[in-house]
């Protein structure tokens, strides 16, 4: 199972990484989009709404289920992944590069402190 | 996943990493590499599926016709009109002609009596079909733990069937079934399936279990799950029991008339029956389409016409061949034509929608 260094981890199977500018891109790990199977659907929030830590900002959704993926930090939507729209597969494939979600804006930095480190999260899935 | 039965084959899924999961108390693999992968082998080469869970009743007489009689007395269909070797799809209905099971029913002999009944549902067709069975005359055997079943198929299955049983043998036509004797005991084979491809489902000993899925596995079969299976049997509208088919919807609702015949002067539901052919449905299973990219259509969600709710799915998902939202569900008579445009609700949202011919594909 990969779980790269360097990235911050949620509970619920989110990756986090700290960009510039108080910015963060936001995706699903490996052992998530392996635990969803191939997915069909992804639906992204809009950029420019506000979300707080722990909202329900996105759906993923395999064949057989829908799975709600949570705001890993409180912020605003700059940018969302245009290209799942029509390849919700591209996470499955590349779930820590292109397929990445979405990225936040950051209203509360000190959030990211929060989050788990990789082995620290490889230890929650193993 | 304490509480659950495991099939025969349990490890030899395990071995293949199947996913397993709870499925009418089993434990049982709802995928190996993936569903739309093992969709695509069934519907352009062949599969294999593990249906262990389904349960195998056998009814019987001394004298013949009897047990046809009674079967009669309590099945939708024409019983009596089989032949030996001959089955035929049919519903088991409650008094106010709701389902209680979808089965096949196959005339084995003279006397005999072979049923093929949903895993989930075993317990409840004995005891219900117990409290009908006549004081003597006709014997009700429930044989389910007796058996391993495989499910083959895909356009294949004829090839499959010959490399695993022998040029010699024939493959029953469909909707009939012989009986082979092999060295790993007798086996039955069925010409039916739950895919729309052509196929069989054979039912061995449990002990042969492992033997035959091997057989099958060399034989070209990719093993297929419960997810696939349910995606196939969605895109030819082949109803689930529990999902599509439920105690407070008749068959005649869900467009399984094919399988009721009226004209049998008696059987448990069809006065409700006879009265709904009379007066009209007030609605039925349709199968509905989305018409733009969509979420999945799932069980649960709403079907709106307007501001109106005219139904909730019943079942759906996403069609593997079609690359869209399918899903059926029973909409109020008036919104339930072809091509009549609705909307699904899927979190707050609608989503475009129309009534389509059955099947999707």
């Amino acid at each position: 199972m990969n779980v790269p260094e360097g990235l911050k981890y949620t509970e619920s199977h989110e990756w986090i990484r700290a960009d510039e500018d108080n910015v963060v891109t936001v995706g699903i790990t490996d052992y998530a989009q392996q635990e969803m199977t191939e997915l069909v659907y992804v639906e992204l929030p809009e950029v420019g709404q506000q979300f707080s830590a722990k909202d329900e900002i996105a759906v993923v959704e395999s064949v057989k289920s829908a799975s709600d993926i949570y705001a890993p930090v409180s912020g605003e939507v700059v940018e969302i992944n245009d290209a799942l729209a029509d390849d919700s597969a591209i996470v499955n494939n590349s779930p820590f590069d292109d397929g990445w979600l979405f990225k936040l804006k950051l209203s509360n930095p000190s959030e990211l402190e929060h989050l788990m480190k990789a082995d620290a999260y490889t230890g929650k899935i193993s | 996943m304490d509480d659950l039965r495991r099939s025969p084959l349990h490890d030899t899924h395990v071995q293949l990493g199947a996913r397993m999961v709870p499925f009418a108390g089993w434990e049982m693999p709802v995928q190996y590499e993936g569903i739309i992968p093992e969709n695509r082998a069934v519907r352009q080469k062949l599969g294999v599926f593990d249906i262990s869970h389904m349960g195998q009743l056998f009814v019987s007489s001394d004298k013949t016709g009897v047990a046809a009689d009674w079967l009669d007395s309590i099945l939708t269909n024409n019983v009596a009109k089989l032949d030996v070797g001959q089955g035929q799809y049919t519903l088991l209905l409650n008094e106010t002609g709701g389902v209680i099971d979808d089965l096949i029913v196959y005339r084995q002999s003279d006397t005999e009596y072979f049923l093929v009944v949903n895993a989930s549902k075993v317990d409840e067709d004995v005891s219900w079909m117990q409290t009908k069975l006549p004081a003597s005359g006709v014997s009700l055997t429930n044989r389910s733990d007796e058996f391993a079943g495989l499910a083959v198929q895909g356009p294949e299955a004829v090839t499959a069937f010959q490399a695993m049983f022998g040029k010699s043998q024939q493959l029953p036509e469909r909707f009939c079934m012989s009986t082979i004797t092999t060295d790993n005991g007798n086996v039955i084979i069925c010409r039916t399936g739950y895919t729309g491809e052509d196929g069989f489902e054979l039912f061995c000993p449990t002990a042969a279990g492992s033997h035959w899925w091997q057989q099958c596995i060399d034989a070209g079969a990719t093993p297929a799950g419960l997810g696939a299976r349910d995606s196939l049997r969605l895109e030819k509208c082949y109803p689930l029991n529990g999902n599509d088919l439920a105690p407070d919807r008749t068959p005649l609702e869900a467009g399984l008339a094919f399988a009721v015949d009226l004209h049998k002067p008696e059987f448990v539901g069809r006065e409700t029956l006879v009265r709904q052919k009379t007066k009209g449905l007030h609605r039925r299973l349709v199968a509905i389409k989305q018409t733009e990219k969509s979420p999945p259509p799932r069980p649960g969600y709403s079907v709106l016409s307007g501001d109106q709710e005219v139904g909730t799915l019943s079942s759906g998902g996403v069609s593997p061949n079609l690359g869209c939202g399918i899903s059926m569900a029973y909409i109020t008579s008036g919104h339930n034509k072809i091509g009549t445009a609705l909307d699904v609700e899927i979190r707050g949202k609608r989503f475009p929608a129309e009534v389509v011919r059955k099947p999707f594909i």
